[in-house]
């Protein structure tokens, strides 16, 4: 009973520490605020990029051609074999005479060249597409394929897809260190605005400590104080968020620029980035009002 | 035991200054005790001693059986409920009115509203501040502040109260109205008072316990003192 006692006064301090220093309460949420939206801008951007670079590895595909003399139970053998393969996706077997069908509907000149060949003459070669779970070893990949026998040759795109998926990685990486640099600056903001905070209430702890308050009795009330300040301060940003990302999701129509570069859908990234966002506003408050505190209680 | 004890008490600071040299003395339950001397010789000190404000270097000091040199910072709070404090600065807390700055030191203990209303409102009426309850420090004089400062020290019933020159921002008559009230607590609830202090005519006039700090060193210590003039 006592304890609830203590912890209730705790609570009703930290309400009216953020009142009495308003003008540092306001600092530091501003501070929090500001930072929190670009955290979350950070977030949101990486998520698009993460689901661009997805979108593109997806359709990413070896291409194995099959030797000409090649019989049907031959090829079904050199699909297993492919299959079983470490890295692979998924397989699906091309005959040349698909292709061939394929190409003539696609065009009229094609369709002169090759409506001279029947099923028997097809010039063409029977294939698979293979796509491979992780691209960034898909070099790898079509080397193993290219040495079964029977199989003439393994095409992905060399170059332009390694350069592709070395940009987008560094893309990603970029995004990451500037989240991460974020909420770095964020944590030391916050904890310096609460320093201030504290200094500017010295001679409270001081009394306290004279009267004979338990330390834990001090800090309790500044490090709720924290997790007020934070919370208050991911309000806006969680907003921002909410509906800025919403607003610009259906003015561009869900896609920027061209119909290749999707975005994520609002209700896909929205909520986690909200409850990040308060997750870091919150823990980063209590932690700065936490440390900051603690140099004070040497009275 | 004694309520109070020191025993071959050093302390020297961490620039070299030693402020208190090889000191001894008890002080029993319900004395009114002087702790004279001049500027700098140690007084200060030996006061902040006994509520840990400062640790000896050498030697204990007991407090109501806790050796306060002995104490962890975690556990200082222990040994401060046992304590009033009076400063002569006042140490109010310039955002609370009278009642607030007493019930302040009542909060952290987790007592419930009542009984925390109660016992504030006690130690207001003690030291005659009934009047101004929702007054706030800067709307106080000196002495009325010094009043507030003192029912906050004693609204815990404290056993001991220390009193670090509480009169010496006050004029002679103000001055003469605190120690009424501080002597009043020594007499009414049998609490140890240890005041520094300089001023003459308050010592010369209460006759009570007296001792003498002079360059770290117990001078005088005498029962019914006069502050004399030996080099102080």
């Amino acid at each position: 009973m006592k304890a609830f006692r203590i912890l209730g006064r705790n609570i009703k301090d930290s309400f009216k520490g953020v009142f009495r220093n308003f003008s540092l309460s306001i600092a530091s949420i501003s501070c929090i605020t500001i930072t929190l939206i670009l955290v979350g801008f950070s977030i949101i951007l990486s998520y698009n990029v993460n689901r661009f670079t997805a979108d593109i590895e997806k359709d990413i595909t070896i291409v194995v051609f099959l030797d000409n003399d090649v019989t049907n139970v031959e090829a079904d053998m050199i699909g297993d074999q492919i299959g079983k393969l470490p890295n692979i996706e998924s397989v699906n077997f091309k005959s040349k005479e698909s292709v061939r069908q394929d190409w003539i509907k696609e065009d009229p000149t094609l369709e002169g060249v090759l409506s001279q060949y029947d099923a028997s003459t097809n010039p063409l070669q029977d294939s698979y597409l293979v796509k491979v779970k992780d691209i960034e070893i898909i070099g790898d990949t079509a080397d193993r394929i290219s040495v079964i026998d029977g199989v003439y040759l393994a095409k992905y795109g060399e170059g332009t897809v390694e350069e592709l998926v070395n940009i987008f990685d560094v893309v990603k990486k970029v995004m990451y260190i500037v989240v991460v640099a974020l909420v770095l600056v964020t944590a030391f903001l916050i904890s310096n605005t609460i320093k201030i905070t504290i200094q500017s209430r010295k001679r409270e702890i001081e009394i306290m400590r004279l009267v004979g308050a338990s330390n834990m009795y001090i800090k309790l009330p500044f490090f709720f104080e924290g997790i007020l300040l934070g919370f208050i301060g991911s309000v806006i940003p969680m907003a921002t968020c909410f509906f800025g990302y919403d607003f610009l999701y259906e003015k561009l129509g869900g896609q920027l620029f061209t119909p290749i570069i999707k975005l994520v859908k609002p209700n896909e990234v929205i909520y986690i980035t909200m409850l990040v966002l308060v997750a870091v506003g919150v823990v980063v408050g209590a932690f700065g009002s936490y440390r900051a505190v603690k140099k004070h209680l040497k009275i | 035991m004694q309520l109070i004890e020191l025993k071959n008490v050093h302390k020297r600071y961490s620039n070299g200054v030693m402020a208190l040299c090889d000191v001894s003395l008890g002080i029993s339950k319900g004395e009114f005790v002087f702790v004279i001397g001049a500027s700098g010789s140690g007084k200060s000190t030996l006061i902040k001693l006994l509520y840990r404000q400062e640790k000896p270097t050498k030697g204990d000091v007991y407090v109501g059986g806790v050796n306060v040199a002995r104490l962890r910072n975690r556990k200082v709070y222990k040994l401060r409920r046992k304590l009033g404090i009076v400063f002569q600065d006042y140490k109010l807390l310039p955002k609370m009115n009278v009642y607030e700055n007493v019930a302040f030191a009542l909060d952290v203990y987790g007592l419930k509203s009542s009984e925390i209303r109660k016992r504030t409102l006690k130690a207001i009426e003690q030291v005659g501040l009934k009047d101004k309850l929702r007054s706030y420090p800067d709307q106080l004089s000196g002495g009325e502040q010094q009043r507030v400062s003192i029912a906050r020290a004693i609204v815990n019933n404290p056993k001991v109260l220390i009193c670090d020159e509480p009169t010496g921002n006050l004029d002679p008559d103000t001055s003469m109205e605190i120690m009424k009230v501080i002597e009043s607590i020594n007499e009414d609830m049998g609490t140890t008072v240890i005041m520094a202090t300089h001023d003459k005519d308050i010592v010369n006039k209460l006759k009570k316990r007296v001792i003498v700090v002079d360059k770290g060193m117990i001078a005088r210590d005498s029962m019914k003192g006069k502050y004399k003039n030996e080099g102080v």
